[in-house]
């Protein structure tokens, strides 16, 4: 068996404490390097040999580098190692302390905080005949007494963008709560069950290796999985409250435990496309959207939905739209792009993508008609445009996804266009 | 059965030998994942020529290739064995309730599929197993097959444990429609291939498609080159670069022009948004530029 073969270490002990603090190196500069690693490369290298220095670098690649990202890293360290090993531990060491105070600072700040929220929000409870006036002396409004059903409803269908802080911090707590519910997708697997519709000769054959004869059979249904969510979300200066808002509530469906949606990612979008899936899986949510706030660059900017989309397309569609996801795309598709390539690069989108839903915060406004070009041009290439204005349209995105043919307000605005 | 090649350029030559060029990153990833023992991770785009590898691979050292197509659903029963149902139900109905547990339960019903296939014996050495695109299963397949290639054992419970005498070759391949979990990545040696240059593109052609001309050879590799720098949605692969060789052949044209092109598109672009971007002048422009790149 492979796993149990003698270490053949070559004699040459500097080599393995050269390959040994490469790895660690390599490590330092992010790529995952285990100690396994280690080994197979001085075992490659007594099989190859140490005649060439080309030759020494794919080997070493062959064995450290397990994916195509980290293939430009290898060859700077690769060639800053080589050269001179305690050139490169010195400039680690001068530049990862600065780097990971401002890290740390951020995680502290914000975990700190929501562990506060969460202590007096117990005491809050506690004493419930605390008047609301009494807390009024200036101090941060961490203890809130529990809302009122009537105020939760209100806040429910208010506006995003025209709550306090106060009342977005309280949405917020809302929004973490939320989930977005999932139909499952059939798959070609199957399962054991005694009310299925298949049988299941494999089952049926083995009870007849315990019995000797067939006296039931086994019944099998296919097997259910969950789909995966693509949320691209629209940043820009017009978008401003929404987005944040929208960023909670993707961080609260990503986190979501028990049954959910398979994976959930999750872009940006202003200028240029950015991927924060990895941020959003931070469970604390500030931390989170801090993170992703450092990583996007452009907040608050223009909009150039075409050709982010574009980007979206070419670099990310095939890896992450392959096993059947659904697209939300959140924008209010006011676009200082060509409408041309928004209308294309909105094409290949619905093409790939199993469902392809628009959340909209102007559909707030009851008059709304499709005037801008970004619009017009969105508005008959997306499966379903919802509302996106206030807890409860995105609470109403639900209907949208468990329901194929729910089309929203598409059609409506599309006939308005028409006519 | 041809041993296995024991330097770095003596893979290159088995490869060479049977018309696949590959360059010294790969010919260095298959020495070392046939010296050493390990699976063969190739993860790149569409058409870079990692299905042909293997097939390269088996020609060249003598062995049988045992191939796997993965999609979304395969399981142990389609990868692995099944046993003949039907088969087995008409002999217990033959036997008339007499039937014995041995005799229902031997090799005479057992449908051996590719995974147990490979770890059969073979008269020329172990086979090379080609598991191709990989990504198209889901996590629990990436499970089994995990435990499958550690151990090269596969545990029939009505028969017993059958293990492979010698390894297979294994080589997995990816098109990164998803991302392979990390433990079976760690478990191969990973390469990238990625798209060829100039040169080597140029004697993959001639070797694929020796009968072609070598102008028009070298204007079709440059033109390809050139159009992979464009903004396509699916840029073309050497397998399109040698099948458009191979219909200019057959129509009998020694070099490129603006018609030819347009008519032959097909062969190259798959996507019909890309085959618009190149109506008009904007294939004209681009053989224009291939060709001032050749003559300088």
């Amino acid at each position: 068996m492979m796993e149990h073969r003698a270490l053949e270490l070559p004699d040459d002990p500097k080599l393995v404490g050269n390959l040994t603090h490469f790895a660690r190196a390599l490590r330092a500069a992010g790529l995952r390097v285990g100690p396994g690693a280690v080994l197979d490369a001085a075992r490659a290298v007594a099989v190859a040999g140490f005649s060439d220095r080309r030759d020494f670098y794919w080997v070493l690649h062959a064995c450290f580098v397990r994916r195509r990202e980290d293939s430009a890293v290898f060859g700077q360290v690769f060639r800053l190692y080589w050269r001179d090993p305690r050139y490169l531990e010195h400039m680690m060491a001068y530049m990862i302390p600065a780097v990971r105070g401002v890290a740390e600072e951020r995680t502290a700040r914000a975990a700190e905080k929501r562990a506060a929220e969460a202590l007096l929000d117990g005491v809050a409870r506690d004493a419930p005949d605390l008047p609301e006036g009494e807390d009024r002396d200036g101090t941060e409004i961490e203890i809130d007494a529990t809302l009122t059903m009537s105020q939760e409803e209100r806040l429910r269908t208010l506006d995003f963008e025209q709550m306090s802080t106060a009342e977005m911090a309280e949405a917020k707590r809302m929004l973490a709560r939320m989930t977005l519910p999932v139909a499952p997708l059939v798959t070609r697997r199957r399962i054991a069950a005694a009310t299925g519709a298949r049988i299941d000769a494999r089952a049926t054959l083995r009870a007849v290796a315990r019995r000797g004869e067939v006296l039931s059979l086994a019944r099998a249904r296919p097997r259910t999985r969950w789909p995966n969510l693509v949320a691209l979300c629209d940043i820009s200066g017009s978008m401003s409250q929404y987005s944040r808002a929208v960023l909670h509530f993707l961080h609260a469906v990503s986190n979501a435990k028990g049954q959910g949606w398979a994976r959930v990612h999750a872009f940006t979008f202003g200028t240029r496309l950015t991927n924060i899936t990895r941020h959003l899986r931070a469970r604390d949510v500030d931390a989170a959207l801090a993170a992703a706030g450092a990583e996007a660059q452009d907040w608050q900017g223009g909009t150039r939905i075409g050709e982010s989309l574009l980007a979206f397309n070419r670099d990310w569609s095939r890896r992450v739209l392959g096993q059947g996801a659904v697209v939300l795309l959140i924008t209010d598709g006011l676009d200082r792009g060509a409408p041309e390539a928004l209308a294309a690069a909105a094409d290949r989108l619905r093409l790939s993508s199993r469902r392809l839903i628009w959340v909209n915060p102007l559909l707030r406004f009851d008059g709304f008609a499709p005037r801008a070009t970004g619009v017009q041009a969105l508005l008959p290439r997306v499966d379903c445009l919802k509302a996106g204005h206030n807890i409860a349209s995105l609470e109403g995105l639900a209907t949208a996804l468990s329901d194929a043919r729910d089309v929203g307000d598409r059609d409506r605005l599309l006939h308005g266009l028409v006519a | 059965m041809t041993a296995l090649p024991t330097s770095i350029d003596a893979t290159t030559d088995l490869l060479g030998g049977q018309n696949y060029v590959a360059d010294r990153a790969l010919s260095t990833v298959v020495f070392l994942a046939l010296k050493l023992g390990r699976p063969l991770f190739l993860e790149g785009e569409a058409g870079v020529g990692k299905t042909e590898i293997a097939k390269a691979l088996a020609t060249g050292l003598g062995r049988e290739l045992i191939r796997l197509q993965c999609y979304e659903g395969l399981d142990a029963a389609t990868a692995v064995y099944e046993w003949n149902f039907a088969a087995q139900m008409v002999a217990i109905r033959a036997a008339e309730g007499a039937a014995k547990e041995e005799e229902l339960f031997s090799d005479r019903y057992l449908i051996e599929r590719p995974l147990l296939r490979a770890m059969r014996p073979h008269a020329g050495g172990a086979p090379v197993l080609l598991i191709d695109e990989l990504d198209r299963t889901d996590e629990p397949f990436e499970a089994f097959l995990l435990e499958a290639l550690s151990d090269f054992q596969v545990t029939i419970p009505e028969l017993g444990t059958i293990a492979a005498p010698e390894p297979p070759i294994v080589i997995v391949t990816s098109n990164r429609t998803r991302e392979v979990h990390d433990a079976l990545k760690r478990r191969c040696l990973y390469h990238w291939v990625d798209y060829p240059g100039f040169e080597r593109e140029m004697e993959i052609v001639t070797a694929r498609a020796p009968e072609a001309a070598e102008r028009l050879s070298r204007e079709v590799v440059a033109f390809v080159q050139r159009l992979r720098t464009e903004d396509l949605f699916k840029k073309p692969g050497v397998a399109e670069t040698i099948d458009w060789a191979k219909c200019l052949l057959a129509l009998d044209m020694v070099e490129l022009s603006p018609d030819v092109i347009a008519d032959t598109l097909g062969a190259i672009l798959k996507y019909q948004d890309d085959i618009q971007k190149l109506q008009g002048s904007e294939a004209k422009r681009i053989l224009d530029e291939a060709r001032a790149g050749l003559s300088a």
